[in-house]
């Protein structure tokens, strides 16, 4: 296993600060890593190493001096790239927004610079965050550090394996219906999607705008809190971030969670989800237990609806919010005979097979005459899914499922059947319909594949997630395995 | 299923060009994920509120002050196409 | 007007789009304003780029609560906003956020009413809802160039709409509607309301229903750019759609733009793709809740509304119900007789110019009195003028005139033009020696008793003064002089 100068970001923060290192050594060491392995893997769309290299040389003269630094100064942090990178590309994994450069930060952007963080490069994803494999990315598919042949997750797959190959120690990821904590799942790191609300979404270019969440991705628990903390907190430019204190999600790791109460999910251990899968998770539970959790028996009854009521939701809202690609103001101009000709290639040949697949579905959704029976149905069964959850939360104060039925799949295996693929998402959809925070964190191996436990907490208690699985990771070692590309 | 003219009007409202091979395979895909979403049908969902925002928010309002815009170069600099500062589409039929 | 038996009755609703007046857009800070260059007043969010999110302005919707409690209606605790999606270039987004009504999704207000006065009789039409949007850019069509223009500036800018129900009669109550309308939004400080400027913008839907009472084919009529407009649009549709009748051709259910210059209203040349906005509620902005705190806020930031400001000015000056209509046409004209009326108190001779001379003057040139130079305190001092005698009434009326035009005081156009009265007896006695030496056949015809011929005299000593002559001095001399 090559060495990196880095296993952790705050290692990192502590040894620039004992000037053990610098934050040009841990860049170079960075992009060393990224030569080896990136031909593999490609898990980023676009690298800015020079801009890397100026920042770092300015942080490690601020070290040397001494200076107060910010909590993040000099980290590498790689970004999914649908968040808007002022002056830099930003391609959401589509041909329609090849070439386009954002005139704005988005706001998590702003506030990684703010905190120091060096954003090293952006990071390949399904297109328009459409998909559970990055298979769907305009420009080719990432590969899974444990094992090529399979798919890393997605649709932030590009983040997660860069996380794992030992590219980056964090990584910004954005989760719509589980967009995260699959990839984090099958690439054996750690993902949390923050309570709707809790990041603000400015600049996250939408795909689902009341489903979507942007969140970090991260080797462990402490890191996962690190960052969480760098980017959470009320933002004036987006009306649906909540004015609720920042989570302080690093502070709270230290209590033990002894006495908390674990609610399991009875019907996620039912057909389809892999013996090993549901081996690694019972494993997982008693570890807790031994930690002193109780162990509770929690159901969702509406599970099983969350999927398909997902599956109407987002498809509609992306459908509006895909409409504006449409070669008037920027991106993509195919030629057409007239105007409407135009928009109309322009988009055949801007979006990929599944960006069509879902903007055909929601404008169908929401269409006159299929209202009430798709979309308005589908917004009923989410009040269930989120009633679920609160009755479960009268029990217990974290929920437990699998991240995902099985481990990651082969490239290929499942990209001609949509329906098969949606299936991926089973457990985390419903936490995105609900709005709640999910942390997906390895667990165990399912035939030398990494699996993901999820705990979900209740709205805006981030904090409790991450001091279970903190806990967790003190009494494991699942976060410490390293995959043959690392 | 659903039918190929459905299809070809779904896509005209979505200004989508299918090829004759994308209406055919949507008219099978989409007839199958509806048929699964046909689901939901089967739940008592007459007494249950529809819900289209997580977070039970409401009244965010900003206060009527002016804030700085872009940069003209910056805005058009992205266009397709564009003149004497304003973006060029395709000719729109002027109904006057 | 009455309908004639055996003729269609003509029902026609509005739907009206008011331009909200603040200084920053709907959803972001970019400024509204009027001629700026093309696209230097957006921004991420009024041009709809990738990732961009909305933030409501306060104002816009506290506006749109003040037009509601102006005109009435029933403001729902709870609204939201909608996406309304339809491609068209001048909209970033290719949907429109816009406030909805349907089952469960009630607009910001709905109900409410609005007086009219038709035929001497006070009528109300019926408002169904009040609803605030975002407006679109503009689009620009070049002549002779292969492509159309487009202006983002307006992307953004916060509108109102406001939907009457079809109680609307006839092309002047129409007219009738817009002008109190236009006027309500201007005394609440709400909006500009002037339609040459697009402030202020109407599509009218018109249909004819027979005397069997069925209900004929509505066409909407778009692109009237003035009160005017409205009225001779729909007049041409009236006809239009009566003669169809009467050749038993149907209406064809469609839009139809007025040509202003051609004055006539035509169908769009292609067949109009059938509508399907698929509204769905917008998630980037979280719902509305107006409570009784709020809406009491709003009711104690409403400005004085033309009905009261009107009862105001009659008891408060004692003026007559037409002279107190007339100052109150606007907030300007109302403001600038209580202004003038603070320098110069006597309140009737106030109202009497205004009304008379300087409403004449703003007639004659099509424009409006917050829009020429004269102000309060000058027309107070030429008025002042005309009290202590340095002015005849008739001067006045002309060095009215040359203040505006010239953009000066009374006392400065007086002084270029040695305009000042002659108020100085002895030499207006020596001009009356003149006349009346000049003239004994009308002398002879004044002391028989002929008031008239008195009138001959002074004007002869108007003429010889060049008009300057103080008309109650001349005539006191002439009556002393003549010896009637």
């Amino acid at each position: 296993m090559p060495e990196t100068p880095f296993e952790t970001a705050r290692g990192l923060v502590a040894a620039y600060r004992a000037q053990r290192t610098r934050p040009s050594e841990a860049v170079e060491a960075a992009l060393a890593q990224v030569e080896r392995h990136e031909p593999r893997v490609r898990a980023f769309l676009h690298l800015d190493a020079e801009r890397a290299r100026t920042e770092a040389a300015a942080w490690d003269r601020r070290y040397a001096a001494g200076e107060d630094t910010p909590p993040l100064a000099g980290v590498p942090v790689a970004l999914k790239d649908n968040l808007c990178t002022r002056g830099a590309p930003t391609t959401c994994g589509s041909r329609i927004l090849e070439g386009w450069r954002p005139p704005y930060d988005a706001t998590v952007v702003a506030r990684l610079r703010t905190a120091g963080a060096i954003l090293l490069g952006k990071t390949n994803l399904d297109e328009f965050a459409m998909g559970s494999s990055t298979e769907n990315s305009a420009f080719g598919p990432t590969r899974n550090p444990w094992d090529l042949s399979r798919v890393p997750g997605g649709s932030s797959g590009g983040s997660a394996a860069a996380v794992a190959a030992g590219f980056v120690p964090l990584a910004l990821g954005s989760d719509t219906g589980g967009s995260i904590r699959l990839p984090a799942g099958f690439c054996g790191v750690v993902g949390l999607k923050p309570t709707y609300g809790r990041v603000s979404r400015y600049g996250l270019v939408a795909f689902a705008s009341s489903l979507d969440q942007i969140g970090p991705l991260a080797r462990d628990v402490e890191d996962c809190a690190l960052l969480l903390d760098a980017i959470a907190g009320p933002d004036p430019l987006d009306t649906t971030s909540a004015r609720v204190p920042p989570p302080q999600a690093r502070a709270a790791l230290g209590a033990a969670p002894r006495g908390l109460r674990v609610g399991v999910v009875t019907d996620a251990f039912g057909a389809g989800v892999a013996p090993g899968v549901a081996a690694a998770i019972r494993e997982a539970l008693r570890t807790l237990e031994g930690l002193g959790l109780a162990i509770e028996e929690v159901a969702l009854p509406t599970l099983e609806a969350a999927l398909p009521a997902y599956y109407l939701l987002a498809p509609a809202e992306a459908s509006a919010n895909l409409a504006r690609y449409d070669g008037m103001r920027y991106g993509l101009r195919a030629a057409g005979a007239d105007l409407v000709d135009t928009y109309r290639q322009t988009r055949r040949r801007g979006f990929g097979p599944e960006v069509k697949r879902r903007i055909m579905l929601g404008t169908y959704a929401l269409s006159a005459g299929y209202y009430d029976a798709y979309y308005l149905r589908a917004q009923k069964v989410r009040t269930l899914v989120a009633r679920d959850f609160e009755r479960a939360f009268a029990r217990a104060d974290v929920v437990v499922m699998p991240v995902a039925p099985t481990p990651a799949f082969a490239i290929g295996e499942r990209a001609a059947d949509p329906l098969q693929m949606y299936l991926a998402d089973v457990f985390t959809i419903p936490v995105n319909l609900a709005g709640l925070p999910g942390l997906a964190l390895p667990c165990g191996f399912d035939g030398g594949l990494p699996v993901g436990l999820q705990l979900i907490g209740r709205p805006f208690d981030e904090a409790t997630l991450l001091r279970v699985g903190h806990a967790y990771q003190q009494a494991t070692d699942w976060h410490r395995r390293r995959p043959p590309v690392a | 299923m659903i039918d190929r003219d459905t299809v070809e009007h779904v896509a005209r409202l979505a200004r989508l060009a299918l090829t004759e091979e994308e209406r055919e395979r949507f008219a099978e895909q989409l007839g199958r994920i509806l048929e699964y979403a046909d689901r939901l049908s089967a739940l008592p969902l007459d007494d249950v509120p529809p819900t289209s925002h997580a977070l039970p928010m409401t009244n965010v309002l900003r206060d009527d002050a002016v804030a700085p815009s872009l940069p003209r170069d910056e805005v058009l600099a992205q266009a397709p196409a564009r003149r004497d500062g304003f973006f060029v589409v395709p000719r729109v039929f002027d109904e006057g | 007007m009455a309908t004639p038996a055996g003729a269609p009755r003509t029902v026609v609703g509005l739907e009206i789009h008011v331009q909200l007046l603040t200084a920053s857009k709907m959803f972001c800070g970019c400024a509204v304003s009027f001629g700026a260059p093309p696209n230097t007043l957006v921004c991420p969010v009024c041009l709809g780029l990738p990732g961009a999110l909305p933030v409501l302005n306060r104002r816009a919707v506290d506006l749109g609560l003040r037009t509601a409690l102006a005109l009435g209606c029933r403001i729902h605790p709870r609204s939201q906003f909608h996406r309304k999606n339809y491609f068209y270039p001048d909209l970033p987004k290719n949907y429109q956020i816009s406030q909805y009504e349907y089952a469960g999704h009630p607009p910001l207000a709905t109900g409410g009413a609005l007086e009219i006065v038709t035929e001497g009789a006070r009528r109300l039409v019926r408002i169904r809802r009040v609803h605030l949007e975002e407006d679109t850019g503009r689009l620009v069509h070049a002549e002779g160039a292969s492509g159309s223009l487009v202006d983002f500036n307006r992307s953004g800018v916060p509108l109102m709409e406001i939907v009457t129900e079809p109680d609307l009669r006839s092309p002047a109550e129409a007219r009738e509607f817009l002008t109190a309308l236009r006027r309500l939004l201007q005394f609440a400080e709400v909006s500009s309301g002037r339609m040459e400027e697009g402030t202020l913008r109407c599509d009218a839907n018109v249909s004819l229903v027979g005397d069997d009472g069925v209900p004929g084919i509505r066409t909407e009529v778009k692109n009237m750019n003035s009160i005017r407009a409205v009225e001779r649009a729909l007049a041409y549709e009236v006809a239009r759609q009566a003669e169809a009748r009467r050749r038993g051709e149907a209406v064809v259910q469609e839009t139809r733009h007025w040509d202003e210059r051609r004055g006539v209203t035509f169908g769009s040349r292609s067949k109009e793709e059938a509508q399907d906005y698929r509204y769905f509620p917008e998630p980037d902005l979280v719902p509305l809740e107006v409570d009784e705190a709020w809406l009491e806020r709003v009711r104690a930031s409403l400005p004085e509304l033309p009905a009261a400001r009107r009862d105001r000015l009659m008891a408060a000056f004692g003026l007559g119900g037409a002279d107190a209509d007339r100052l109150t046409a606007s907030p300007a004209m109302a403001r600038f007789f209580e202004e003038t009326v603070a320098a110069f108190p006597d309140a009737r001779v106030v109202a009497n110019w205004l009304v008379g001379e300087v409403a004449a003057y703003l007639n004659e040139h099509g424009t409006e009195i917050d829009a020429i130079t004269l102000t309060p305190r000058r027309l107070a001092d030429l008025l002042r003028l005309i009290e202590d005698g340095t002015l005849s009434g008739r001067l006045a009326k002309e060095i009215l005139v040359a203040m505006i035009k010239d953009d000066l005081d009374a006392v400065a156009v007086v002084e270029a033009r040695g305009l000042r009265q002659i108020s100085d007896e002895a030499a207006l006695g020596r001009i009356v020696e003149e006349v009346l030496a000049a003239h004994p056949g009308p002398v002879a015809d004044v002391r028989a008793g002929k008031d008239r011929a008195l009138g001959f005299l002074v004007g002869q000593v108007m003429k010889a003064t060049g008009g300057r002559a103080n008309p109650e001095a001349v005539n006191r001399l002439l009556r002393e002089r003549v010896g009637s």
